[in-house]
């Protein structure tokens, strides 16, 4: 451990897991600390797949392909944005599927019931998953309960709270120049014009967590939350606002789905949480927090989506899918330590032994 | 400078097992591909795993075997509209011949199915429709008044024509069982005063729920004389519970069943009679109308006239729609003809 303690008082806090920074990772040139990365080995593996669909998919190739891809992925690009802060803090939230649900109840019932303009209506509704996201983070961040056991309570209260508002309807017939908005696409590419907003978000979410001292927070609350306390790092109110930002960008996703399938109904967007989580993961997020980068996340959620569009234009089932990302899935979390066990039991030089001392 | 070997390994083993994943499904993938698309026609039922759509497209292969197309499955595992529309989607990419398919909802799967007949896919919708604007043609199971008419007949002809009656749905929002409730409802207090139907609760189509409401509803009604499921798997929950309660032979159940559900409960008399269409007859006349629509001896116009292989010729009715039949009442006499 001595051989790795570095002079800066507040770097031992990236000290406590396996990933932290070492001189061992600064002794190699900045291109292989870019490259050799997970999230470098999940966008190859997203353009390894994409050209095999590409070329050997019948139709992967087609006009229409990229527009629906894109249209799919939507709700899981969105949420996957805070879920990944979420996630480098450690901590987790089930409850964005249901939140996603409730907002679209409520938008269906201001606008088809209430007679709402379309625009308020998903005003308000963002503020209620902002509102839900609250009600997490205060009880994760502030009362310090666990987020699984709080997430999976809400993911069962808000989409109840949503079956409860609809009762037993679907709302349909939203105005039509909303849901055709959200179909539009950008002049004549395949790709529908709700990709910009998606990369404003992404853009205000990197610059968030990549740069700026908030985004330095977050890793080392997941690194280790007492160190990041004692360094003055905010950790309640981190999580608190995190939790906030994932309820406000479910309740877009909410809107997002209200529109695209022009329907608020209270089964919608079913298991769409694990997916999120899953994509989150598969783009090399650490889910015991401190690691990841959302180039990667946004890779992982393609990498889902190009396997799943080519599988069922091969007709595969839908089953055959899940056992295929679940399996590059578990592929992804174990292939990282499996290696550092190999590699910590093979003969090496002063650089595995270092690398060894700062395991024990 | 050197490199992490860690880093390093991880990357080319990843890469390698990618690449040899995906040598693999390359290489199988000759005969994957959908063939001559425009002679595919794609079923896709509100879920798969689900016995009576099993059935149907049972039928509608035999139908497609027979006429000499591709035929493919494919589906969700929840049964819910958003869920059915990337597959859609997909038939849309493809480009296949027809798209087949039982509607989660009929407005919701709208654009997604216009946006598919833009790409040349027809679309015959069976089971459950969608807003009629929406697909070429609408192959009915039976009229709605049929299948109303059916089970109260049935219900009244077992009780002797008066006393109180429920009914055990499926989910709270299912379109075809609720026009069925309203006209059930309207048929029974018209032909038969002396019948009151009590309450109607919701089982979700899930076999426990239906089980539990079944006995809540006995509880709850103690002078009920007859219970009417309009759904497979509320009729048989519902006779399960009969089955091995005190209620069994004193209160009648009807509704709409499979025989190889309800073979066991025909036979130890908890129910006399239940009704159904034949789903293989009904994805098999869904196919040949797919077929005939691709063919373009018809384009879904009131009047069009098809052959449908052993069904012999059915006529396009108002709205686009093709109605079946009857629906075949089963007792224990003739169930044992019937394997769905």
């Amino acid at each position: 451990m001595s051989a790795s303690t570095p002079t800066r008082g507040t770097a031992p806090v990236g000290l406590s897991k396996g990933e932290a920074r070492t001189y061992a990772s600064y002794a190699r040139p900045a291109w292989q600390r870019w490259l050799l990365t997970r999230e470098t080995a999940v966008i190859l593996l997203l353009a390894v797949v994409f050209v095999w669909a590409t070329s050997s998919v019948p139709n992967f190739d087609g006009p229409l392909t990229l527009y629906y891809l894109f249209l799919d992925l939507m709700p899981i690009l969105l949420i996957a944005l805070p879920m990944t802060l979420v996630i480098i803090t450690g901590e987790i939230d089930l409850s964005v599927a249901s939140t996603v649900v409730l907002t679209s109840a409520v938008t269906g019932l201001l606008t088809v019931d209430a007679g709402w303009g379309f625009g308020q209506a998903a005003l308000v509704a963002i503020a209620v998953g902002a509102l839900c996201g609250l009600f997490n983070g205060f009880l994760v961040g502030y009362v310090g309960l666990p987020s699984l056991a709080v997430t999976i309570g809400t993911l069962a209260l808000y989409r109840g709270i949503a079956v409860g508002l609809l009762g037993t309807e679907a709302k349909t017939g939203f105005p039509e120049e909303w849901t055709d908005r959200v179909k539009e696409r950008i002049g004549e590419t395949s790709y529908p014009q709700v990709l910009v907003v998606f990369g404003v978000l992404a853009v205000v979410f990197v610059l968030l967590l990549h740069f700026s001292g908030f985004g330095r927070g977050v890793y080392e609350i997941g690194l280790n939350d007492e160190a990041a306390r004692f360094s003055g790092v905010d950790v309640a109110r981190t999580k608190l606002l995190l939790f906030v930002l994932a309820g406000a960008v479910s309740g877009l996703a909410g809107v997002y789905y209200t529109l695209r399938y022009d329907l608020a109904r209270g089964d919608a967007a079913n298991g769409l949480e694990l997916q999120v989580i899953a994509a989150v993961l598969l783009g090399g997020v650490s889910i015991f927090g401190g690691r990841g980068a959302l180039h990667g996340v946004v890779a992982g959620v393609l990498l889902i989506g190009v396997i799943s569009s080519a599988m069922r234009l091969q007709g595969e089932t839908e089953n055959v899918t899940t056992i295929v990302i679940g399996l590059l899935l578990i592929a992804s979390v174990v292939t990282p330590s499996l290696l550092s066990w190999v590699s910590g039991r093979l003969p090496a030089g002063v650089k595995g032994a270092s690398a060894r001392s700062r395991r024990t | 400078m050197k490199f992490n070997s860690r880093r390093t390994t991880a990357l080319v083993a990843l890469t390698l097992a990618a690449s040899t994943a995906l040598t693999a499904c390359g290489g199988g993938d000759g005969d994957g591909g959908s063939g001559d698309s425009a002679e595919t026609i794609t079923f896709l039922p509100k879920n798969l795993g689900n016995p009576y759509f099993d059935a149907s497209s049972t039928g509608g292969e035999n139908a497609v075997d027979a006429f000499g197309g591709t035929f493919e499955e494919v589906g969700p595992t929840n049964a819910t509209p958003d869920a059915q529309v990337p597959f859609i989607n997909t038939a849309a990419q493809q480009g296949v011949g027809a798209l087949v398919i039982s509607a989660n909802d009929p407005t919701a799967l709208g654009d997604a199915l216009e946006e598919a007949r833009d790409a040349g896919v027809k679309v015959v919708t069976f089971d459950s429709d969608v807003d009629a604007e929406y697909r070429d043609l609408f192959v009915n199971q039976a009229t709605p008044e049929g299948i109303a008419e059916a089970q109260v007949d049935l219900v009244a002809e077992q009780i002797g024509g008066e006393g109180e009656v429920a009914i055990l749905s499926a989910a709270a929002n299912a379109t075809n069982q609720n026009a069925w409730i309203d006209l059930m409802e309207e048929y029974a207090a018209s032909e038969y005063p002396d019948i009151d139907i009590v309450e109607t609760v919701y089982g979700d189509d899930d076999d426990q729920t239906s089980f539990d409401k079944t006995a809540a509803l006995l509880q709850s009604h103690p002078d009920l004389k007859g219970i009417i499921s309009p759904t497979t798997v509320g009729i048989a929950a519902a006779a399960r519970y009969l089955s091995t309660s005190q209620y069994k032979g004193q209160v009648a159940l009807t509704g709409l069943g499979t025989p190889n559900q309800m073979r066991e409960y025909l036979e130890d008399g908890t129910v006399t009679a239940f009704a159904l269409w034949n789903p293989e007859e009904l994805g098999y006349l869904a196919a040949y109308a797919a077929h005939a629509l691709i063919e373009g001896d018809i384009t879904g116009e009131e009047g069009d006239t098809f052959e449908a292989g052993d069904l012999g010729e059915y006529t396009v009715g108002a709205n686009g729609e093709v109605v079946l039949g009857e629906p075949t009442v089963f007792t224990v006499d003739n169930v044992g003809d019937f394997d769905f």
